[in-house]
């Protein structure tokens, strides 16, 4: 079946809305519909209880989810940005993240957090971060951010099964792009990162909206001869480091590629590993493009200029390659 | 209080302030390590609330969080372990003073970033909501704790939401080192509940039996669907806010006039005045906590360390149902 990121996070909602104790929670998700319309409509099928509006109160919101998850309920939160996440930021992070470990493993907290990610819209430096990669540094949260409507709905699938607090990215401009997803339950493992295109060249490792310029990135290669693969990392914690491994052991070039300006990312970390665990495997440095380390401007040519695009990731592999 | 309930909270009271003494004690000789937060002369808070509330009912609270503990039926053992550091203890040692959580006794945990913890508790009322449930769940929380931006979130979410939850202040007069008067425009931290438009009542938190009354009265509202109550029980901490703490931003004319105020001798007064308890009974009592926090101590003395692999293992919870 062929249908959208937002349609196949819709698929999703519903399965897990067939579990009594499953409930939606955030700002405008209910009477207006969701500010990306995901849950257009939710409020008049599942009424009030199961789709509850919220104040305008990130950490506090987040905060009830994290004590309804403890009482046994099993909350699934929209917060309608990951700008707004930062106000949640203590919730998940000193509180999340920390309660199972801090209370020696003898208290679970369920949580489902959906926020969107993402650049390239004119909405201004407040509106423009994905900052998913500072989620991805904590022990104790599962961040996922996935690139494809079968992503997207598999491992918010599979979220549910999770005693642990779960972070998803989904990014705004992928909502409607289109994929086949199956009808049936369709999960995806939360730590697996999938080959989206398989290659012998060169590997190029991304997530979210960047994995679907790296398939761009692969097309333009292709047309020179360079026979990419093209890693979505899909799980950003725990990183799922045997797939990029073996990807690299057979490609021995690396580029890493996101969205986000580099230190605010997880492409680092994933390098770190590399260099450390198989650097005899490479042949050559691996290149990291990442967005410009700055507030993402508002002007339309300059906002696009500072996020990697085909051609730049493109042009950083030939220069990997020829180095 | 009846004289079941009474004898209760007296050895509830008399176990708090021994454990404490004895906390302290061990903390001085190197047994306990980081930040410790002692209760002594907040008791009644903890038992005259907690005594208001039935065993399934849940209690969230802040990092001065022994008395909630044991006023919520955790074992003065496994406390005292925790402060020690042990595998025996109340989170396995991985918490400390400030981590108390006792699930089984619906203590679901003691929290050190000031007031974070409340909207949690608007949270479990949620939950107790959403699963039909006839449960209440009590915050506990500081003076301090109301001058940060969740303490409004999580009122103001409660009261649309009419969640049974009571928001229970400790009023001890002093954010850390920090009078109340210095930090908030209004220093009568019941008064804000009308801003939520949800009962709001300041209760003398020296007296057990204040405590216990006003609570009863607002969790038995919170139960049968009134929504949420915010109670001010003004208090005194006898000793400084942590360890480290060399009080010097009171005076000890103010602290001499709270001394008389203390809640353990009072209590055990009107005991006798009313005839409900005798000297002797008290007496036992006195020497049954004398005991079991003896007992607390030798556990913990010989309790064993947890290991990496506990601190490894508890960083996520095992998913049983997960899909390959």
């Amino acid at each position: 079946m062929l249908i959208t990121y937002r349609e196949a996070i819709r698929q999703a909602l519903r399965e897990l809305l067939k579990d009594p104790t499953v409930f939606l929670m955030g700002e405008d998700i209910g009477a207006y519909g969701g500010a990306f319309a995901v849950t257009k409509g939710f409020l008049e099928e599942y009424g009030p209880e199961r789709v509850m509006d919220t104040p305008i109160s990130e950490s506090g919101l987040v905060s009830a989810a994290i004590g309804a998850g403890m009482a046994g309920a099993h909350p699934v939160v929209e917060v309608m940005t990951i700008n707004f996440t930062l106000l949640a930021f203590d919730a998940l992070v000193n509180h999340a993240a920390k309660i199972h470990g801090m209370s020696g493993g003898r208290v679970n907290v369920p949580l489902i957090l959906r926020t969107v990610t993402g650049s390239g819209n004119q909405l201004g430096a407040q509106h423009s971060q994905n900052i998913e990669g500072h989620y991805a540094m904590v022990p104790g949260l599962k961040v996922l951010a996935p690139a494809t409507p079968a992503d997207a709905k598999g491992l918010l699938l599979s979220a549910l099964y999770e005693p642990n607090p779960v972070f998803i990215a989904e990014h705004f401009a992928l909502y409607n792009t289109k994929g086949e997803v199956d009808e049936e339950r369709a999960f995806v493992p939360i730590n697996k990162a999938s080959v989206l295109r398989e290659g012998t060249d060169i590997t190029l490792i991304a997530y979210s909206r960047m994995a679907i310029i790296c398939m761009k990135a692969a097309e333009l290669l292709a047309q020179d001869g360079i026979s990419a693969e093209v890693l979505d990392m899909r799980t950003l914690r725990p990183l799922d480091l045997d797939t990029i491994f073996t990807s690299i052991a057979k490609t021995h070039y690396a580029v890493m590629v996101e969205e986000t300006g580099k230190g605010t990312s997880i492409g680092g970390s994933l390098i770190a590993e590399v260099q450390e665990q198989i650097f005899d495997e490479l042949k050559g440095p691996i290149r990291w493009v990442a967005g410009l380390p700055v507030p993402v401007p508002y002007n339309k040519t300059l906002e696009r200029e500072a996020i990697p695009s085909p051609d730049s990731i493109a042009r950083a592999a030939h220069e990997l390659l020829k180095a | 209080m009846d004289r079941e309930l009474s004898l209760r909270a007296y050895h509830q009271m008399a176990l708090i302030r021994l454990f404490e003494d004895k906390a302290g004690e061990q903390y001085g000789r190197g047994k306990i390590g980081g930040f410790l937060h002692l209760y002594i002369g907040e008791e009644a808070c903890a038992v005259g609330a907690i005594a208001a509330l039935r065993h399934e009912d849940y209690v969230i609270t802040h990092y001065r969080d022994h008395g909630h503990a044991l006023a919520k039926g955790c074992s003065a053992r496994a406390v005292m372990a925790e402060l020690y550091g042990k595998r025996t203890g109340v989170s396995k040692g991985l918490g400390g003073s400030m981590h108390l959580f006792c699930p089984e006794n619906r203590l679901m945990g003691g929290y050190a970033i000031v007031g974070g913890h409340i909207p949690i508790g608007t949270g479990l009322a949620l939950g107790i909501h959403k699963l039909g449930q006839d449960l209440v769940c009590v915050v506990f929380f500081g003076d301090g704790a109301v001058n940060e931006g969740e303490f409004h979130e999580a009122l103001n979410m409660a009261s649309v939401w009419k969640l049974p939850v009571v928001f229970f202040c400790e009023n001890n007069l002093y954010a850390m080192g920090t009078e109340i008067s210095r930090t908030s425009a209004v220093t009568e931290v019941y008064r804000r509940a009308e801003a939520y438009a949800i009962p709001g009542q300041r209760v003398d938190g020296m007296d057990v039996e204040a405590v216990y009354r006003a609570t009863r009265e607002a969790v038995a509202r919170a139960r049968d669907g009134g929504g949420p109550t915010l109670l001010e029980a003004m208090t005194y901490r006898f000793k400084g806010h942590s360890m480290a703490d060399a009080v010097s931003y009171r005076t000890r004319d103010e602290e001499a006039e709270w001394r008389p105020r203390d809640p353990i001798p009072l209590f055990r007064e009107r005991l006798l005045a009313d005839g409900r308890a005798t000297e002797e009974e008290l007496t036992a009592i006195e020497q049954d906590v004398k005991a079991e926090v003896e007992d607390a101590v030798h556990f913990a003395e010989e309790s064993p360390e947890p290991t990496m692999e506990d601190v490894l293992s508890s960083v996520y919870a095992p998913c049983r149902a997960c899909s390959e």
